[in-house]
């Protein structure tokens, strides 16, 4: 066997939560755990989803990998590739921009000093645009794991986010707590 | 001020417990449903109400209900459609953030008219966040006797889960979500069969919006008659509005249905007029799919007369001058905001959205969202506005589910009312990708 670079293992509160979704379902019906115990993998594993953690997902399912690969590829909010302490999933969508979103993407990149998509240099932060996150009357907004961060319509709002999020320890889901 | 529904109680503190929620006349329907009502007379009461689907079909719910198959021994679902996505709206976001027990009792009261004993909210997956409070609620009503087995000691037997998705537009479609809820990727079923026939793990299945069941309790605690003597016509009731964009109050409001769009823009009430006071340029009435209407043919049809909230006014004129209520996201637009650029936003939204399963939808959205960006950019070519209307008129109506003319709307309808602006960005590339440049020559000949 090949030597594992990104080694998994669930933690016993993880895999209790995952059970707890196992018994929402029916009898048989367990795959439909899959996107919570997705998200649940991710809290876990510094908010990405690595290939060990996908088949250590299959393998409590009891499904094949490779069904548990085509979903986590599939929705937008499992990142595959390792990712900053904090991920900045700002909205980029039309009835944010009407509030100013182009213009703060614009300031993050410039005071991060990243495109999109991008990590910055000490890890700290990535850049990911996402589509619209009901958070309209808002905008424009951002997400950071369970969290969303509003009316971020100036440049101070900006600076006064980031010095906040520098602080900031990463959350923790409610079923680790 | 009109009725209030859905919004009564929004407010006061502490009403996500059930304690304070039941001091307000929570979980009246439940009882009065399970006790003095059987599962078909409130099927009778919500169909009487006239409510209709608020996630944007405009459907009517007890039709729905009514069509819901029966079949000895196989279980039925009910599945709450909280994958709130559309540009637009965050209605729902709100409502079960602010009061979830009010859609916790709708699903009980709704899951005993359909015969369901196990029920699901699917709530998309970045408001994990409210999944909590959801939960929470939903812990609460089990604790009460309100959920689980022999519910307050009639032998009608419920639980209640929630899931998150993922991040997919595409799971809001009634047939993506349910595949998504069994764990799979969100690609659309095919029609027939229908999920009232083979719906959730191949079992009859109703899929209703967080709105559309909250409003049940009321209806059951008033009745439907009384429920269709608000509103207009066959629009019964009210409707939570996502008030967006340019304008003084953005939020959400609880209307009744039949309220003027221009008291809706304008009064303080509600949006409060464009921000900064500038003027009216557009508005999409219904969410991002549905067209977008300069400001004259929002504030009036083209017969001259008030454009209503309503879905039977905002609709008037078919596409050709009219527009659609959708799910109630009313975006609205000042004279600094350029048509080409948003439509270009929208195009690229579908394109992203797409579950790539049927090659109109696949193939035009990438296609839409690369001329539009052309165009934008200052490279756009002379017969690019031909191609667009063309292609959105290829995927329209050439797909499994509706995303495709979700998609091919709003360019389509963007063309239709501000063909001047997207010439104007061919003909003067350098003039339009200035920073802030934005076309005003149609302005004078569409504002009220």
């Amino acid at each position: 066997m090949a030597e594992t670079i990104n080694a998994f293992k669930f933690s016993d509160k993880a895999l209790a939560e995952i059970q707890r979704y196992i018994s929402h379902y029916p009898e048989g019906r367990q795959k439909s755990a899959l996107l919570p115990a997705l998200h649940v993998a991710q809290a876990e594993n510094n908010g990405w989803v690595s290939p060990e953690a996908m088949d250590a997902i299959a393998e409590i399912l009891n499904i094949q990998p490779i069904e548990v690969y085509e979903v986590a590829t599939f929705y937008t909010m499992f990142n595959l590739k390792p990712v900053g302490k904090h991920v900045l999933e700002v909205c980029r969508t039309g009835p944010c921009c009407l509030r100013g979103a182009d213009q703060m993407i614009e300031t993050f990149k410039q005071k991060l000093n990243i495109e999109e998509g991008e990590t910055t240099a000490d890890g700290m932060f990535t850049l990911k645009p996402v589509e619209c996150l009901a958070s309209c009357g808002t905008g424009p907004m951002l997400q950071v794991r369970e969290t969303y961060y509003e009316n971020l319509d100036s440049e101070e709002a900006v600076d006064q986010f980031l010095e906040m999020m520098r602080n900031k320890e990463v959350e923790t889901p409610e079923w680790a707590k | 001020m009109g009725i209030k529904i859905l919004t009564e109680h929004i407010n006061v503190p502490g009403i996500e417990t059930l304690e304070v929620y039941r001091k307000h006349g929570g979980y009246r329907s439940v009882e009065k449903a399970i006790k003095t009502m059987t599962p078909d007379e409130v099927v009778e009461e919500v169909k009487t109400s006239g409510l209709r689907g608020r996630g944007g079909a405009g459907f009517p719910a007890g039709m729905k209900w009514s069509f819901l198959a029966k079949p000895e021994g196989v279980p039925r679902y009910l599945v709450c459609n909280a994958d709130e996505s559309e540009p637009g709206t965050f209605k729902d976001r709100v409502f079960m953030e602010k009061n979830p027990h009010a859609l916790v009792e709708g699903m009980i009261t709704s899951s005993y008219a359909l015969g369901a004993n196990t029920s699901y909210i699917y709530i998309r997956g970045e408001l994990l966040f409210i999944l909590r409070i959801l939960e929470k609620a939903i812990a609460e009503a089990y604790a009460a006797g309100l959920l689980g087995k022999n519910i307050l000691g009639s032998g009608y037997d419920l639980d209640l889960h929630v899931a998150p998705g993922g991040g997919a537009y595409i799971c809001g479609e009634e047939t993506a979500l349910l595949e998504s809820l069994e764990g799979k990727r969100g690609n659309p079923r095919n029609k027939p069969p229908f999920p009232a026939v083979k719906g959730l793990f191949q079992s009859p299945t109703v899929v209703n919006n967080v709105e559309t069941i909250a409003s049940v309790p009321w209806i059951v605690n008033n009745s439907g008659a009384e429920y269709a003597k608000i509103g207009i016509g066959r629009s019964t009731g009210t409707k939570l509005i996502s008030a967006s964009g340019n304008i003084n109050r953005p939020g959400v409001y609880e209307i009744e249905l039949g309220v003027p769009v221009e008291e809706f823009i304008y009064s303080d009430e509600y949006c409060g007029g464009i921000w900064k006071g500038k003027q009216l340029k557009a508005v999409v009435p219904g969410g991002s799919s549905v067209p977008i209407l300069p400001a004259n043919l929002i504030m009036k049809t083209a017969a001259g007369e008030d454009r209503l909230m309503t879905y039977e006014s905002l609709s008037d004129g078919g596409f050709v001058s009219g527009s659609m209520l959708g799910s109630g996201a009313f975006i609205v637009f000042d004279e600094d905001q350029c048509i080409v650029r948003n439509t270009w936003n929208y195009a690229r939204f579908y394109h992203h959205e797409s579950c790539g399963q049927c090659s109109p939808c696949r193939e035009g959205t990438g296609w839409m969202e690369r001329v539009l960006h052309r165009i934008e950019h200052g490279h756009g070519h002379q017969q690019d506005i031909d191609l667009l209307v063309s292609v959105a008129k290829q995927i329209e109506g050439n797909t499994i589910c509706p995303l495709g003319d979700a998609a091919a709307w709003p360019v389509a309808s963007a063309i239709r009312h501000f063909r001047e602006e997207f010439e104007w960005h061919i003909k003067h590339p350098q003039e339009a990708i200035a920073p802030g440049a934005v076309y005003r020559g149609q302005l004078a000949a569409t504002t009220v």
